[in-house]
């Protein structure tokens, strides 16, 4: 081997170990998911996965306050949702609030101290505004969340604003113009997994309810009009979910045929309840809060900050990996007010649902 | 030491450049004065033109000229003509082609007009290059295998961006001209037709495309392998069959039984290469219009397998909930 030959293959080697330095070193886990030999496998690197853990860590309970006592209403002034709770759970839950939404501006993020009673500040109507929702997902929306629940600290983890919440896409600058038009895709796409996907998936679907299923349910074709192009929004939706979820498409279908729910696992049918949580929350929640947010804390459109996926999963399968947190704080269990039952009968039959959730998931 | 090699000749004999044969009457002046480059000359022919452009090859570059710049353009638009994140984004941007309410008519510009014109230029372009290879070819007295394999190519682009969308009655329906987009586009096309794996015209198309690759591996391999006998001299080898031609013939029989011969195993590699994009262009012309879930018809054909359940088979909680969209 001569001088020139050498010096080739001395740069192939480091062109090589130049390129191979983006990848993760193996081993991998793979955890079966289905039948073997369908490549429903889902894949981690245990070495992300313990650093995962540690930052999906649930903090300590404070102790238990008991429900001895007088209820925090007849004691406190203005006490709208947390009312029934004793005087001494109250104040466990409001520190504990205090430790998972506002660490470090503590109870004046949400109160005038000098009188606590007060609603001037708009955190503390959006913090109530919060209490009901996590009410409402923990009483109607079992078949997503089970008897784990959520909590404040689900989503905001010692944060002012949970780290990932998201806005409808800014108009595209150019679409009034002759050239240029992106039709909402087609830049690097961070929701669609940085695909050239539509960068937007959420407005359609987890504020309107567009058709997320596009693929037809016959072999031939009998009138299903939903398109290709439709077909890339549903897509850029899902990468979204499996990003959020640190999974794999196969965690929640098997991929030879994505619509089929009879080969699909379990998991599909949690998130499909979890698609409708979300919507609802975005809608029923965060909208109507359009009005209390100060304009610096809206998108660019002027719309209030909206949850998806990411914003309790944050990468895991489960949120925190599924570590039980809500049930030691009764100020965050909700009962299902009649009122509300009695006007959304799809609730009813969702329970009634449940139990064949629960019994795929054995 | 002076040595010959058959991939990377380092041994270049050079003579002197020439013109090719005269030109008959109707034909342009070929363009460009012959010249001798020494790195075009490890991999292949060491002359570097004459070009023969002519009307059809000057028509042909023109219209993918304009074409490119079209896409070029709107795509450095959508980055509001900033050439930094032009480069940085060049892989995700596109010329999408109109939306699917639009159906088959002309859409606004900015909508998909610049695609209906680049797609039509394009189109253009391929054809003409189509007829200029074929009287290229015919002028030299040669066969016209080689147009006939382009316009196979062709056939498969018009099935994706012209006759398909023209069945679907959507232009929405064709292929956006980008790197990463016209890749997604193809992954929504499988999933939204329930999996193209399926398509029995997709699983020709890649029988002969992963076929074209073992011919080729197995042709290449051959002939280099007797080339120190004269064999990479394929022409001769086939009216006068030497050495070289019975070693190569000798060594199939002996491994694998039959042998292919200098003649026949050009035209297998001809056809197998010819029948990838014709019987997937007709895989693509019957998505969407005749067949609408490729899994559900392989599985009402008895194609595709069914599993053992590993886990209780989940109902559509749409089924479950009155009133509710899927």
């Amino acid at each position: 081997m001569n001088f020139k030959q050498r010096s080739i293959l001395t740069w192939l080697a480091l062109s090589a170990v130049a390129l191979l330095a983006g990848c993760e070193r193996p081993p991998i886990d793979a955890v079966q998911h289905g039948f073997r030999g369908t490549a429903m496998v889902e894949v981690y690197n245990p070495r992300i996965v313990v650093k995962d853990l540690e930052k999906n860590v649930v903090p300590d309970a404070p102790p238990a306050a008991g429900t001895d006592g007088p209820a925090s209403s007849a004691v406190y002034k203005n006490v709208q949702v947390l009312g029934d709770l004793s005087v001494g759970e109250f104040t466990r839950t409001m520190v504990s609030m205090t430790a998972w939404v506002a660490p470090e501006q503590g109870c004046a993020y949400c109160h005038n101290v000098a009188n606590y009673a007060s609603d001037e500040i708009y955190t503390k109507v959006v913090a109530r505004k919060m209490l009901q929702m996590t009410h409402k997902i923990n009483a109607d929306y079992k078949a997503h969340v089970v008897e784990t629940g959520v909590t404040c600290y689900t989503c905001h983890r010692g944060n002012n604003i949970p780290e990932n919440i998201w806005f409808t896409a800014e108009p595209e600058a150019r679409s009034d113009g002759m050239l240029g038009d992106r039709a909402g895709q087609n830049t690097v796409s961070i929701a669609g997994a940085y695909s050239s996907l539509p960068e937007d998936p959420f407005t359609p679907y987890f504020l309107e309810a567009r058709d997320i299923r596009v693929q037809g349910e016959t072999a031939l074709p009998t009138g299903n009009a939903h398109s290709t192009k439709q077909t890339e929004w549903t897509y850029s939706l899902m990468n979204h979910m499996s990003t959020s979820l640190g999974v794999n498409c196969t965690y929640c279908h098997n991929t030879r045929s994505f619509g089929s729910w009879e080969t699909s696992p379990p998991q599909r049918v949690t998130a499909w309840y979890g698609i409708r949580m979300v919507r609802d929350l975005n809608n029923e929640y965060m909208k109507p809060l359009t009005e209390v947010f100060p304009a610096h804390r809206l998108g660019p459109t002027g719309d209030v900050a909206k949850t998806n996926c990411t914003t309790c999963h944050q990468g895991a399968y489960k949120p925190m990996y599924g570590r039980a947190m809500a049930k030691d704080y009764p100020g965050m269990k909700g009962a299902p007010s009649p009122a509300l039952a009695a006007s959304a009968p799809e609730l009813v039959a969702q329970d009634a649902a449940a139990p064949a959730v629960e019994v795929a998931a054995q | 030491m002076i040595e010959y090699q058959n991939l990377f000749t380092t041994v270049q004999a050079v003579g002197p450049v020439h013109h090719g044969i005269e030109l008959g009457h109707g034909n342009s002046p070929r363009s460009g004065e012959p010249t001798i480059v020494h790195l075009f000359g490890r991999l292949g022919n060491a002359q570097l033109g004459p070009i023969y452009l002519g009307g059809l090859g000057v028509a042909s570059l023109m219209c993918g000229l304009i074409c490119f710049n079209i896409i070029g353009l709107n795509m450095l638009a959508q980055v509001n003509w900033d050439p930094v994140q032009f480069v940085r984004q060049l892989f995700w941007l596109a010329l999408e082609p109109p939306a699917p309410q639009n159906g088959l008519a002309f859409p606004p510009m900015n909508q998909g007009g610049w695609w209906m014109f680049a797609g039509a230029l394009l189109t253009a372009s391929l054809l003409l290059w189509f007829a200029r290879t074929y009287r290229r070819a015919r002028e030299l007295g040669m066969g016209t295998h080689v147009a006939w394999a382009f316009l196979a190519a062709i056939w498969l682009f018009l099935v994706l961006g012209f006759i398909r969308p023209l069945l679907m009655g959507s232009w929405g329906e064709a292929v956006p001209f980008g790197i990463f987009p016209h890749l997604d586009w193809t992954a929504a096309f499988s999933i939204r037709y329930g999996n193209l794996f399926y398509n029995p015209f997709h699983m020709l198309s890649i029988v002969f495309l992963y076929g074209s690759v073992l011919l080729f591996a197995m042709h290449g391999g051959t002939i280099l392998a007797v080339s120190r006998y004269g064999g990479e001299r394929e022409i001769e080898q086939i009216t006068d069959r030497g050495t070289a031609s019975e070693r190569a013939g000798l060594f199939w029989r002996w491994t694998m039984g039959f042998n292919a011969t200098m003649e026949s195993i050009h035209r297998w590699a001809w056809w197998f290469a010819v029948l990838t994009p014709i019987t997937g262009g007709i895989g693509i012309l019957l998505t969407g219009t005749v067949v609408d879930n490729w899994y559900l018809w392989a599985v009402k054909h008895h194609v595709a397998p069914m599993y053992p359940a590993v886990w209780v088979p989940p109902i559509d909680p749409a089924l479950l909930i009155q009133g509710v969209k899927p």
